[in-house]
């Protein structure tokens, strides 16, 4: 495969180039069918005799009248022929980009245009003739990007591409990591990518997690974190000088990453291969990637409760989420967030750190038994769910909210089992609505049990079409059919698209990984199928005698030695009964692995406390083999150590 | 001694350090290294680079992507006694080009020339797994905190 991985990117420039020489036929032999019957009739008339004599009047008259009658025929069949061919160089014309008639007029026309044309496109045409890699995009792009300046100077939409090699649609993680990936691998490419939010690419973990825990009080403002290493960066992938304006992709030398902010696609056109904005731009392209990721669901009952309610509710997700939801922790009392898996619990246990200074009341309610209940074995969930009430956090568990209500300026959240909870605010953290609005206007499948566009193991929806990210379900070789909604994941995927779409056909084999942190004593990383309902090992380290304040003891020499091995030996076989003193011991889940099992092969590994060790995890789920004794393959991680 | 627990369908088992001293007989599949699949370090089997390495730091992917690539493929193919000897105008052009974009490439350490290892590709990209420091890529400052490990 690396042969032809190697073989594949010296052919992709050869395959564009021929794809290009193609459609460079189509419009020479739709020209040629312009000429050539304009030149034919003006052959014929002056080939054509003209006779003379009485009879021989006659018959000229017969010939001439014969004639005239051809000729009329001829021209009529001619002139149509002309018509017809002329409407299909206007299809393929318009196929190609965003024109209409006026196509037909000859090209040189808009390079001398006047000033409408921004400065770049007169120097567009003869440097994106010199640089090789998109050929064909050098005379469509001349000619179209003339038309759209001169109908319509007002829009901004007027200096754009209207033909990009590389079009990624949404700005995230996933589409940062395949333009990272497509520049890599394809020398000068040219990426645009099109985002309907108004930020550049950002990563999203910290907007839950590290940038409230930020001293700096204009946090909101920079979006810098400190990270796990000590060093302080901006959630933004890269700073702005890192992308060229999309105005400029076509006449970059060496291509680039350009970013088309605050606008949608709101309609494929998978057939022509190019969408359309939500400002009427339309730009094609070679190859798409679509990473829409996807909105926050909303629970229907507060859907229901009216504007008022509405208005104290935040879904959260964005960087405009961060940014009022931090606002409000600073004016309100009470913060109520429904929700007990990821995003619900990190945030309550971030608010709940800020609730010591400023006595916000933070509150969390979920169906589940305990925080995490649908990834962490009951046993974890309660455990963590009793760390997270260490944080501050009021948790409100076995929560099924009836209906929420506004009054006096108060929510009032009615529970099932009748419980009430008076609130000033409310963050739904209940899950992700893939976003799949192109699914229509492409004619690409949506998967019905996990939502989200439906692709191959290598991450294609259809030729020239791949899904990354979250709005991507894909097939796992190993793990199945799946759809992944974390960071690791939008950047693996990423980076895979970008590399199946440079022609390096991989299918999706690198597994990603994900962690959470909840509170000072709680943080875990996690890689594979992490579902609560699947049979479960875990493997802990036992606080041994030697931390306690019996080791002081022992150590000393004047030992109760005996007394600790004692107590060992009482407690090696399955025993529900654990000898008193150790009682507490044995229930800290300090450091572990947690092994989850489908068919009693390991498909997700929980590295709970234990870090630096993700390669090995992931090399047993990549193995996929049936072990007898996971306490064994417990070892490989070295627990006991840090 | 280890103790064991089962609550339902999951299994809980306490082991001590004494316990897990005994070697692992868990078996592991051994690694193929042509696997077509698996990511690739540094330098791929058929000698070339791997441009798309997360150990790269995006180097070769940025606004100065091209000059890197130029630089760097040079010294790679260096065959001259001091490697990259022959290479100065081209790591001269990279640095011009770094220069103009100081919030992408920070000129902090001390040439980008000690990039990457020489020696042995990363079978796994380094990754710092906690947090989106994950995100090598994102990190231009990564390649350089590496090789400055190494040397």
């Amino acid at each position: 495969m690396l042969k032809c991985n190697t073989v594949c990117k010296r052919f992709a420039p050869l395959v564009r180039a021929s794809s290009t020489v193609c459609r460079q036929n189509v419009r020479r032999a739709g020209l040629n069918n312009v000429r050539t019957p304009t030149c034919v009739p003006v052959a014929r008339m002056s080939t054509e005799p003209l006779g003379g004599g009485g009879d021989n009047l006659k018959y000229a008259l017969l010939v001439g009248a014969a004639f005239v009658g051809s000729l009329t025929y001829a021209v009529v069949t001619l002139k149509g022929d002309h018509q017809r061919s002329v409407k299909r160089m206007e299809d393929i014309s318009t196929r190609l980009q965003k024109s209409t008639l006026h196509i037909q007029s000859a090209p040189p026309v808009w390079f001398s245009a006047p000033s409408a044309l921004s400065k770049p496109k007169p120097e567009a045409a003869p440097s994106a003739e010199q640089s090789s890699p998109p050929p064909e995009a050098a005379a469509p792009d001349a000619e179209t990007t003339g038309k759209p300046s001169a109908a319509d100077s007002t829009s901004p939409s007027h200096k754009l591409p209207s033909h990009t090699p590389y079009l990624l649609i949404g700005g995230g993680t996933a589409s940062f990591a395949a333009a990272r990936s497509i520049r890599a691998r394809d020398p000068g490419a040219k990426v645009l990518i099109v985002t309907d939010e108004p930020d550049l690419p950002y990563m999203r973990p910290p907007l839950s997690k590290e940038l409230w825990f930020s001293d700096d009080p204009s946090v909101t403002e920079t979006l810098r974190f400190k990270q796990w290493n000590g060093k302080e960066r901006s959630i933004y992938f890269q700073p702005p000088s890192f992308y060229i304006n999309p105005e400029d992709l076509d006449s970059a030398e060496n291509g680039g990453v350009a970013v088309l902010t605050s606008k949608k696609v709101v309609h494929m056109d998978v057939r022509g291969n190019k969408v359309k904005l939500d400002d009427d731009t339309e730009i094609s392209y070679d190859k798409c990637l679509i990473a829409t990721g996807g909105i926050p669901r909303s629970l229907q009952v507060l859907e229901r409760s009216g504007e008022e309610v509405m208005k104290r509710t935040t879904l959260f997700r964005k960087i405009e989420d961060f940014k009022s939801l931090d606002k409000v922790s600073r004016s309100v009392n009470s913060i109520t967030i429904i929700g007990g898996g990821f995003l619900g619990s990190e945030l309550a246990c971030a608010l709940g750190r800020k609730s010591t200074e400023s006595g916000l009341e933070v509150v969390q309610m979920f169906p589940e038994k305990g925080n995490m209940g649908k990834v962490l074995p009951e046993y974890l969930s309660n455990w963590t769910t009793e760390k997270v009430k260490k944080e501050g956090v009021k948790i409100i568990s076995e929560a099924l909210v009836k209906s929420v209500a506004c009054k006096d300026d108060k929510l009032e959240i009615q529970l099932k089992d009748g419980r009430l909870v008076r609130t000033d605010h409310i963050v739904a953290a209940v899950g992700l609505e893939p976003n799949v609005d192109l699914a229509k206007s492409a004619g690409l499948e949506v998967d019905s049990d996990f939502g989200g566009y439906r692709v191959n193991a290598e991450l294609q929806a259809r030729s020239n079409i791949w899904v990354a990210g979250d709005a991507a379900c894909f097939y796992d070789i190993r793990l199945g059919r799946r759809r992944v909604e974390h960071h690791d994941h939008a950047v693996v995927s990423g980076r895979l698209a970008g590399e199946n779409m440079t022609g390096a056909s991989k299918p999706y084999w690198h597994q990603s990984m994900f962690w959470s942190d909840l509170g000072p004593d709680v943080g875990y990383e996690a890689i594979g199928i992490v579902d609560s309902s699947l049979p479960t090992v875990g493997v802990f380290a036992k606080a041994t005698a030697k931390d306690t304040p019996k080791a002081a003891t022992e150590k000393s020499g004047t030992g109760i030695r005996s007394e600790s091995e004692t107590e060992d030996t009482a407690t090696s076989p399955v025993a529900s009964a654990t000898p008193a003193p150790a009682v507490e011991h044995k229930d800290d889940y300090g450091k572990g692995v947690i092994f989850y099992l489908r068919d009693k092969v390991v498909v997700g590994i929980i590295l709970w406390n234990v870090f630096n060790r993700m390669p090995i995890a992931r090399k047993i789920i990549k193995d996929g083999e049936e072990h007898a004794d996971l306490n064994e393959v417990a070892k490989l991680f070295n627990i006991h150590e840090d | 001694m280890s103790s064991v627990r089962e609550e339902g369908k999951d299994k809980i088992i306490f082991v001590t350090k004494e316990d897990h001293e005994i070697p692992s007989s868990a078996d592991l599949i051994e690694e193929d290294p042509d696997d077509p699949y698996e990511e690739k370090g540094l330098i791929l089997p058929n000698g070339e680079i791997n441009w798309n390495c997360p150990c790269l730091g995006g180097m070769a992917s940025g606004p100065c992507g091209t000059e890197f690539k130029d630089a760097f493929s040079c010294f790679h193919y260096s065959k001259e006694e001091v490697k990259g000897s022959d290479c100065l105008e081209q790591f001269g052009v990279m640095q011009e080009c770094l220069q103009k974009y100081p919030e992408i490439y920070p000129q902090e350490d001390d040439s980008s020339s000690s990039q990457t290892s020489q020696d042995s590709a990363p079978a796994e990209p380094p990754s710092p797994n906690r947090a989106p420091g994950n995100e090598q890529d994102s990190e231009t400052t990564t390649p350089n905190k590496e090789s400055s490990e190494e040397s």
